[in-house]
């Protein structure tokens, strides 16, 4: 039941993912350019107008996560209709419904003048101040509910083909190995990767989707009266699973490719299985930890998002990351691009989410949130972790395996020291109590920026190797 | 002051697993070995490993829980303390008053008055003391004892807008009325 298909990947099939691929590594390199111009800006060494700053911010927050969703479905997509019989329809769907999104977006940002984060929390987009108006703001938020029916889509053929195959999601889950004694094999890791992903991000989605037709009825009719902590708790539950699945879609990279270098299996045991499931639950329920400092929350909510955050780390750290490294201990292996960034993608990860955990304990929360403290362990695992695993499959895809090329070697070890350095600066300027999300900063706080701008550029580059390395292999891309 | 612990923390954790990844790097290269027996002890390691985190996470829970920043909204407010009602708009703090003395325990009552900000209370030194957010609908309270007379600024904390980050507005801490009289009559006595 759970042994791969293999069955020959379709030309539309190929393409589709080489498509979503390529979009990827650009928009990558795009948005961190992006950063880039923004941490340059707040260096003083480009003066750029405030409502300016504000709108590539909007473009970089939601680029990034887009983008990460898509390469993230990518990866997903690609192992996962090894075990079951996706619809290559739905794959170029998304796509297409991703590219209109993308054009009303910056269409919202850049003609409509939107500035309001990729967050747009409530009722923001309805107060530009001059700056933006409601057809860009609507524009943005359109945008925004094209990507999300997309994806949607996507996710309900994944549910429809995991179904089909495996009779539930539950045995998805792998259930039946899990809390009794299953027959037969339980559902391999990538397909219980998926069913996870497809569970939380069909919800987070469909919040998304509510807060959003929220705030356009509000736009255009402002009497119809919305809920400022609502919208808030459905915008953060939304944003915090979508970000979320994208690593957890990625790492399935991690499964399928570390094991071919390591040849040693790695099976749905029952405690991989365990750290799945306590996964779905936590990335749905932790999000009230971007609550903390909304003191009319409920207290157990609050508490209850410190605690999930704390557990949270268990299955990241003591399952995934140990599962790795006990798979990797002594087995071999050989050292080439793809292992190197799969390897780096796991230690981003893993040294990421620290800082993560102990920014969700409330008394830190107090004097941490919403300074760059933030985006230092967001950076942390989404350029060391996320994208370091996403580029890693990309170079596996392009049949760059044991052929590491100098310029590969300097690039890697460029983007993992830069990439820490990088983040890194961002946590010590939350130490230091700088805000995130400041168009200018004091002078005090300017050497900051103008530090983690090198290493910006640093990354950048490297980033930029990794791209057209993989845009220039496209033509010996190997597909199983 | 918090902000050292909390990154002398994050530092020696960031540090131990880097060491873990790097051990594990060094050795991975090395000749193969059967994978039975290293499951075997790196699982017992890692049964070890659990407990300790399931222990360590609930007494840091139970601590870290003990004194939250939510009373005074609950209702629970320090006798004596002095309020302070503020209300942000884009892009300024309204306050009904802006100065306090030293050692007072201040309550600000803070909401909004169009979009979501936060208000992040810096002290003298410019590192921030404490937070909530200001919404729009809400008050949420923030109780903080401002022990150091000097010029503390109130910042915003939530993107709000094309000048969010020049939303900033200046909360004077007097030296304490008693305090003052006290160093007077020192400074008497020692002339």
């Amino acid at each position: 039941m759970s042994e791969a298909t293999l069955s020959p990947l379709p030309a539309s099939a190929r393409a589709g993912v080489l498509t979503y691929l390529a979009i990827s590594a650009l928009v990558f390199v795009l948005m961190m350019a992006l950063g880039l111009l923004m941490r340059i800006g707040q260096a003083d060494w480009l003066w750029m107008p405030p409502d300016i700053f504000y709108q590539v911010m909007t473009a970089h927050g939601a680029g990034m996560v887009g983008i990460s969703g898509l390469a993230g479905s990518a990866v997903m997509w690609y192992f996962l209709r090894r075990y079951v019989d996706l619809t290559v329809g739905i794959l170029w769907t998304n796509l297409a419904l991703f590219l209109l999104g993308v054009v009303l977006i910056l269409g919202g940002i850049f003609l409509g003048g939107f500035g309001g984060a990729w967050t747009f929390l409530f009722p923001l987009p309805s107060h530009g101040m001059g700056a933006w108006g409601n057809a860009g703001a609507a524009c943005y938020l359109l945008g925004l509910m094209s990507i999300g029916v997309g994806f949607l889509l996507l996710y309900l053929d994944v549910a429809r083909a995991i179904i089909g195959k495996y009779g539930s999601l539950a045995n998805g889950l792998g259930w039946p190995h899990l809390f009794g004694r299953g027959e037969g094999e339980p559902a391999p890791p990538t397909v219980v990767a998926s069913t996870m992903v497809l569970i939380i991000n069909t919800a987070g989605i469909t919040a998304g989707a509510v807060v959003l037709v929220l705030i356009l009825v509000n736009l255009f009719v402002p009497t119809f009266a919305v809920d400022a902590l609502l919208t808030k708790n459905l915008t953060y539950f939304f944003g915090h699973v979508f970000i979320n699945a994208t690593i957890y879609q990625a790492v399935i990279a991690v499964y399928e490719i570390l094991p071919t270098y390591t040849k040693r299996a790695w099976p749905s045991s029952r405690v991989f299985l365990a750290a799945w499931t306590a996964s779905t639950i936590m990335v749905m329920s932790v999000y009230p930890h971007h609550l903390l400092m909304d003191f009319v929350m409920p207290t157990w909510a609050l508490i209850l998002g410190q605690v999930i955050s704390y557990m949270s780390g268990i299955p990241i750290l003591i399952v995934t990351a140990y599962n790795a490294l006990t798979n990797i201990y002594r087995s071999g292996m050989r050292w080439d691009i793809v292992s190197g960034l799969l390897f780096l993608s796991i230690f981003g990860w893993g040294v990421g989410i620290i800082p993560a955990i102990i920014d969700a304990t409330i008394a830190v929360n107090n004097v941490m949130h919403n300074t760059m403290w933030v985006p230092g362990h967001v950076h942390t695992y989404l350029i060391v972790g996320l994208v370091a695993m996403l580029f890693g499959f990309m170079y596996h895809v392009a049949g760059q395996n044991g052929t590491t090329k100098m310029i590969d070697k300097v690039a890697f070890w460029v983007y993992a020291a830069a990439g820490m350095a990088f983040s890194f600066m961002f946590l010590l300027s939350g130490y230091v109590s700088i805000p995130r999300r400041f168009a200018e900063h004091l002078p005090e706080w300017v050497e900051y920026s103008a530090t983690s701008s090198i290493f910006a550029v640093l990354v950048v580059l490297a980033a930029a190797v990794f791209a057209v390395r993989f845009l220039t292999s496209l033509k010996s891309a190997r597909m199983a | 002051m918090i902000q050292e612990s909390i990154m002398l923390v994050t530092v020696v954790l960031m540090a131990v697993v880097t060491g873990v990844f790097v051990f594990i790097a060094v050795n991975a290269g090395k000749e193969s070995v059967d994978y039975g027996p290293v499951q075997a002890k790196a699982f017992g390691i890692r049964t070890a490993l659990f407990w300790v985190v399931i222990v360590a996470g609930v007494l840091i829970t139970v601590i870290t829980t003990l004194d939250l920043p939510y009373a005074a909204t609950r209702g629970d407010v320090a006798e004596g303390a002095v309020k302070v009602q503020v209300e942000g708009r884009q892009w300024l703090w309204n306050l009904s008053q802006d100065s306090v003395a030293a050692d007072e325990t201040v309550l600000f009552e803070v909401t909004a008055g169009d979009v979501n900000h936060g208000l992040g209370v810096y002290g003298p030194n410019m590192r921030l003391l404490g937070q909530t957010q200001a919404m729009p609908g809400y008050v949420n309270s923030l109780q903080l004892t401002l022990r150091e007379p000097g010029t503390y600024k109130l910042l915003c904390l939530e993107y709000c807008g094309t000048a969010h980050h020049a939303m900033m507005s200046n909360f004077e801490v007097t030296a304490h009325p008693e305090h003052a009289a006290a160093a007077n009559t020192q400074g008497r006595d020692g002339a």
